[in-house]
């Protein structure tokens, strides 16, 4: 009887199952329902727009706030509209997830917000017209606790401010 | 309105008896064999009793003393109060002198006696200490006060018999602020609140109509500082509890946050986030100068001083995710001081000194911990789904902090909660706060 051989081929199955549950796993986060590519929110959702064709967020992923290539474009919207709506002033509010301290969280939102609005004035929006508000994590937009939620949270949302 | 001058201590005996008493409570281990003891209820005459009705509209505030006493000693986890039906012998007479067979017999091994009466608008309490085992008294004082201090006069007793049997200060003649909150996840209602240490007493000192955060008492005075976002414009500002009053904390062109007293009450240090990048300020109250602490393109902030003044502890982010560091107060010497794995935040300074208290998140869990200020002896106290921002009990024994549960898809079953856990990681428990809570702090003892 070759004990230790069903125990090794048994061992093996473990092994092998314990891979490909992690590779699902893997999987659902980086594509749920198609609305996230690494951990940053693609979905449209919980988008508005502040006219045709112009979003009015942009996503970030956990911890950063450096913007992607889709978030350079939705700016790029905004600072044309921006520019054709001279009279206009917006307030760029940045958010953070849940799922960090509420200081930390507070600098952090600070910081997105102002990578949305460095953009903008490299694209030749006075900065003058764009102000920035921090809210951390106190504001969320959806109120789950999962991975989906939380990259939806991860936000600059460009609000007109008159 | 708090009137700390308003309760006088006339100790007119002490006659401890240190030398010969047999019991005694180490506090510096986990304590798994709580001390049991009697908490007679105080004794109060007819005449106290009509005047207790007139005056507190409660029958016999000598035993709802006694109640707040046996509550503060069962929850700090180092007492185990015996059931009151179990006593043989009635409050007056034990008072007088115990027999110490009958407390014995029902495995007491300290009694706590006392006597009030309430007479021309003044409530005066006496109370003893005494050591079955030894047969002796331990402790004994009196003090008067207002009527409307009964509470209050609960928590001293209960301070002075945890400072007898443990050797160090109390915490219980305490309070706490803190932020309450109502309402869904995205649109949370939250305002300042103020309770004693025990959970009573809760009184709402904004109205909710601006998001309030991380409010933090001063340690020498009725201050708190606190983040609001009145107007939209996030700012620290300066409350005195007291008067009602508060102002701005500085002129600052951008959020600051993250604020906390130096541990002398004469400075305020926060956080200042300009152009995404936030850094570490102080502010004299005095002469209201304005110092810039940190100069980096990284996150600074959660400062927090040591309790001689000299080294402060923050939160940056400066090796690319947020760790712990010590620098010199006036900036110098920056040393990050946790190394392991996972995200730091939130560090606090005991107020003994020795220790560092903060968050960590690792691998989808949050924990409150401790590490010594060099960043040796890390200790993690409790895991959870998601906990954060402790402080410290004014004698550095207890860390309460603030602990939120899960929701599901649709947002529900989201609660935040005042958690509490002994330095030894033993005797965590919840907080009762009339609602959701979150953000405590802990204040100095407001006796001494």
């Amino acid at each position: 009887m070759n004990f230790s051989k069903s125990f090794r081929n048994t061992f093996l199955v473990i092994l092998l199952s314990l891979i490909v549950s992690a590779c699902a796993t893997k999987k659902t986060t980086t594509t749920v329902e198609g609305q996230m590519q690494g951990d940053v929110y693609t979905g449209t959702d919980t988008v508005k727009y502040l006219a045709d064709g112009v979003p009015d967020r942009v996503f970030f992923a956990t911890n950063e706030s450096i913007l992607t290539t889709k978030s350079r474009d939705t700016l790029r919207k905004q600072a044309n509209w921006l520019r054709e709506n001279s009279s206009i002033n917006v307030v760029v509010e940045g958010h953070a997830d849940e799922r960090g301290t509420r200081e930390y969280n507070l600098a952090l939102g600070e910081r997105r917000a102002n990578a949305a609005k460095d953009y903008l004035i490299t694209y030749g929006i006075s900065a003058d017209r764009i102000s920035v508000i921090s809210y951390g994590k106190e504001r969320p937009v959806d109120s789950g606790s999962n991975p989906l939620s939380w990259s939806k949270n991860r936000r600059s949302v460009t609000v007109k401010a008159n | 309105m708090i009137r700390i001058v308003n309760l006088f201590f006339i100790i007119f005996f002490l006659l401890s008896a240190k030398a010969y008493s047999l019991i005694e409570i180490d506090i510096t281990r986990g304590n798994l064999d709580p001390l049991p003891i009697a908490v007679s209820p105080l004794f109060q005459d007819d005449s106290s009793k009509r005047n207790s009705i007139n005056e507190l509209k409660i029958e016999n505030v000598g035993s709802e003393i006694s109640l707040v006493v046996e509550n503060n000693l069962k929850i700090s986890g180092l007492f185990n109060p015996l059931n009151k039906e179990a006593f043989l012998q009635k409050p007056d007479i034990a008072h007088l002198k115990p027999r110490f067979e009958d407390w014995a017999l029902i495995k007491a091994q300290a009694l706590i006696t006392g006597k009030v009466t309430i007479e021309d608008k003044k409530l005066k309490v006496e109370f003893r200490l005494w050591d079955i085992l030894a047969g002796r008294e331990m402790m004994a004082l009196a003090f008067t006060t207002v009527p409307s201090n009964w509470r209050r006069v609960g928590h001293i007793i209960s301070d002075k018999v945890y400072e007898r049997l443990t050797g160090e200060k109390g915490y219980f003649d305490t309070r706490i602020i803190y932020v309450s909150e109502e309402g869904p996840k995205t649109a949370r209602v939250k305002k300042l609140a103020i309770m004693d240490q025990d959970g009573f007493n809760t009184k709402y000192l904004t109205l909710g109509n601006e998001l309030v955060l991380t409010p933090r008492f001063n340690p020498t005075s009725q201050m708190v500082t606190y983040l609001s976002y009145f107007k939209n414009l996030p700012r620290v500002y300066l409350l005195d509890i007291e008067t009602g009053t508060q102002e701005v904390v500085g002129d600052f062109p951008g959020m600051t946050f993250a604020p906390r007293f130096s541990p002398d009450g004469k400075k305020i240090i926060m956080s200042f986030a300009k152009d995404g990048n936030s850094d570490i300020y102080t502010m004299d109250l005095e002469n209201r100068i304005v110092e810039r602490i940190t100069n980096h393109p990284s996150i600074d902030t959660s400062p927090s001083y040591s309790p001689d003044n000299k080294f402060i502890t923050f939160n940056s982010d400066r090796s690319g995710f947020q760790q712990i560091y010590v620098m010199k107060s006036d900036g110098s010497n920056v040393k990050r001081i946790s190394f392991g794995k996972g995200l730091y935040g939130t560090p606090v300074w005991s107020p003994r000194g020795d220790l560092i208290a903060f968050t960590k998140l690792h691998k989808g869990k949050f924990y409150i911990g401790v590490m010594r200020t060099d960043g040796s002896g890390e200790r993690l106290l409790t895991e959870n789904y998601y906990q954060e921002a402790p402080s410290w009990s004014p004698n550095g024994r207890v860390l309460i902090f603030y602990r939120e549960t899960k929701s599901n898809d649709k947002g529900e079953g989201f609660s935040a909660k005042l958690w509490s856990i002994d330095l030894t990681g033993y005797n965590e428990r919840q907080v009762q706060t009339e609602t959701d809570a979150s953000d405590p702090s802990w204040s100095s003892l407001l006796s001494n």
